[in-house]
């Protein structure tokens, strides 16, 4: 009862800190959004499926997810049960909220009568299934491996206390159950143990121990649950609903991320998805220590964790509960203290070099990593020069940086002079698509630049248009080959089909042993300021090894930065997509 | 003194000691890869800002290490940080931390 109040307090207080933190805008978005009858619909959806049922789990690990909804579900119908049987017996119970939670030492039902059998069927077998749930945790704690984790999370003893007794209430409510089996009836579970213990304990003194025993442990656990992992079970529906809002991250700590923070249930997924964890010394960098941290307020190890992030995504990508940990590093990055501003005044007097474009033709923007690896730019001009398509290259003789490198160092106060001066030259060249070869430059022109009518294509989605148009023709060959996801292209923008499209016409396609939203960083990611060289190669060779998996001829990528680094170490072939698509295509030069 | 038309040029001479190198010190010790640089200039050579301005990462190395500060921090507040130079460099110098840690340690006078 006392760890009850004492939590509900809490969370009470904690709902009014998130909310008082919240942008005035996202303030009004969440409000807004709970009389949106469809989005009360969808969260009402995502709170039965992801808190509740645990889908996300169950599509990545089935054994892993089976031990999460067992326990979640299984404790959720035993309550709902709990009540309803309550209800039904003891209609009256305003004053007594923690009736259910003992009815079966309290009340004297027998199970003779059909309803009451029903539920104690029920209830037996909710508590079989929490139970199983129960043990498949302990034997995780042994064996991970076996429910498909490689590494788990470190407990902190506040976390490792309230576990003892999140495992413990169960079967001490078994026990107690059946002790009192006698008196209040059972069903198949605490019938027969009530038999088996009434052969040796002949006396009935220790069911109000037990009983006891029961009720401290679940005291005990309430009390403790607020300063622990397991603060995300009531937490995690508020975010859903702060989600389904449209808010995103803006603050490091206040805000939206308190509530992603304390919504971080600690399971540690987001360990065997870090591409760094290929290096033992780097397991302390893993996410889940971030928002450790982080929610400790312990800035000296946050900085260091959120220098080090290559920033992939994969992390995000698995995480159960959603929480953006690049947002909230990124956030992080932008608050660090910086003596030197970058001062991009100098742009104003340069040159804009813009192309000279006709009305809504093809304006293609190479950016700097294309720069380096000129194969590409120069497959894509070819590519558009086949099929017939008038374009401008804007940044032919050397541009201006997209600004993303910038947003990544968390310097996104300074970005907005490139992205400004970058929005100027586009919009003054009349371009009606803005295409890119670079996912990098991709997502940043697609989330922070304003271009009104302007439609901004990666190349794989451009190539694929054109090839449904019929304006690409490809002939296919018989090379194996596998496709790897850019980080930036596929987590980031959400692009995995297209390319694949493509590349399903032009040869055999063969799939990485991790692929889509689970594939490994090239290890060049600018995402990461302080991983060094070293430690970089490490992580290329990891992805590598991922990508030959099916033992494919070649690998492609869609990305320059990729290119640049796989190239370097691969002892297979490695081929950007416009090459490849170049190489495949039947037009020929007007 | 007869004006012959000309002067004799000051002493460009820099001397280490009296340079003040405490902040350069600093710097290798939040990146240690400040001093692996070769000064080769790959970096000056694929640097995108260099087509609109005086960044020279080289240069900035050159110029921290000898204790010419003010030069230096001009040209490093001219990066764009879109990491080419980190991509060229031969000794695998990790630039973009570099740069940040410069306008870290160092200060605007």
């Amino acid at each position: 009862m006392i760890g009850m109040t004492f939590l509900l307090i809490y969370l009470f207080i904690g709902l009014v800190r998130v909310i008082i933190h919240l942008p005035k805008e996202d303030k009004k978005k969440f409000f807004l959004s709970l009389i949106n009858p469809r989005l009360i619909l969808k969260n009402v959806k995502d709170i039965i499926f992801d808190v509740l049922l645990h889908v996300k789990i169950w599509k990545r690990k089935p054994l892993l997810g089976y031990m999460h909804s067992s326990i979640a579900f299984g404790w959720f119908m035993l309550i709902v049960l709990g009540h309803i049987e309550t209800w039904f017996y003891v209609p009256d119970r305003t004053s007594t909220l923690y009736y259910p939670v003992f009815f079966r030492f309290f009340v004297m039902e027998t199970n003779h009568t059909l309803k009451g059998s029903f539920f104690f069927f029920l209830m037996d077998f909710f508590l079989l299934v929490v139970l199983s749930g129960v043990f498949l945790a302990m034997f995780k704690r042994i064996r991970s491996t076996f429910l498909g984790m490689r590494r788990t999370t470190k407990n902190s003893w506040p976390d490792r206390v309230a576990m003892y007794c999140l495992w413990a209430i169960f079967p001490v409510r078994l026990l107690a159950e059946s002790f009192t089996a006698s008196i209040s009836g059972g069903s198949f579970l605490t019938r027969p143990m009530y038999l088996l213990f009434s052969n040796f304990l002949s006396d009935t003194y220790h069911i109000v121990p037990t009983w006891w025993v029961y009720s401290s442990i679940l005291g005990l656990f309430f009390l403790l649950l607020p300063f622990t992992r397991y603060m995300h079970i009531p937490t995690e529906a508020f975010l859903i609903i702060l989600r389904n809002a449209g808010i995103k991250v803006t603050s490091p700590r206040k805000g939206y991320s308190e509530a992603e923070i304390y919504s971080c249930s600690n399971c540690g997924m987001c360990i065997d998805a870090c591409p760094m964890m290929v290096q033992k010394k780097n397991l302390k960098y893993a996410t889940v220590y971030y928002n450790r941290f982080l929610r400790r307020r312990k800035w000296d190890k946050c900085n260091e964790i959120a220098d080090k992030c290559l920033m992939c995504g994969k992390c995000v990508a698995v995480c159960p509960v959603g929480v953006d940990s690049c947002g909230l590093k990124l956030t992080y990055r932008n608050i660090e203290p910086v003596n030197i501003r970058h001062d991009y005044s100098y742009l104003g007097q340069a040159e804009a070099g813009v192309p000279e474009l006709h009305d809504g033709d093809v304006l293609y923007y190479a950016g700097c990593m294309t720069q380096l690896t000129p194969v590409i730019s120069s497959a894509v001009t070819s590519v558009l020069e086949r099929c017939g398509i008038s374009y401008g290259f804007m940044d032919k003789d050397g541009g201006i940086c997209c600004g993303r490198p910038m947003i990544l160092a968390g310097r996104s106060d300074e970005a907005r002079a490139l992205i400004a001066r970058n929005t100027e030259i586009i919009k003054s060249s009349g371009a009606g698509t803005l295409l890119l070869s670079c996912p990098i430059c991709y997502k940043v022109f697609k989330e922070n630049y304003n271009l009104p009518g302007i439609r901004v294509v990666h190349y794989t989605q451009y190539f694929n248009s054109l090839a449904k148009s019929g304006r690409l023709r490809l002939n296919k060959s018989s090379v194996r080959a596998v496709y790897h996801d850019p980080c930036e292209l596929g987590r980031g923008c959400n692009i995995y089909e297209e390319p694949r499209v493509l590349l399903r016409q032009v040869g055999e396609l063969v799939e990485a042993r991790q692929n889509r939203d689970e594939s490994i960083c090239c290890g060049g990611s600018l995402g990461s300021l302080t991983l060094s060289y070293e430690d970089r190669k490490s992580i290329t060779d990891k992805s590598l090894e991922n990508l030959t998996y099916d033992s494919p001829e070649k690998i492609i990528t869609a990305c320059p930065l990729c290119l640049k680094t796989f190239a370097s170490r691969s002892n297979v072939k490695v081929e950007d997509f416009a090459v490849t698509i170049l190489n495949n295509m039947t037009n020929t030069l007007k | 003194m007869i004006d012959f038309g000309y002067t004799v040029s000051p002493s460009s001479a820099i001397e280490i000691d009296d340079a003040g190198l405490a902040s350069f010190r600093q710097l290798c010790r939040i990146e240690p890869d400040a001093i692996k640089c070769i000064s080769c200039g790959s970096c000056a050579a694929s640097c995108t800002a260099a087509g609109f301005s005086i960044m020279n990462l080289r240069k900035t190395i050159l110029l921290l290490s000898r204790g010419k500060d003010r030069e230096a921090i001009d040209m490093v507040a001219t990066c764009m940080l879109c990491g080419k130079c980190y991509i060229v460099c031969p000794r695998g110098i990790n630039t973009r931390h570099l740069i940040l840690s410069i306008c870290k340690t160092y200060r605007k006078e």
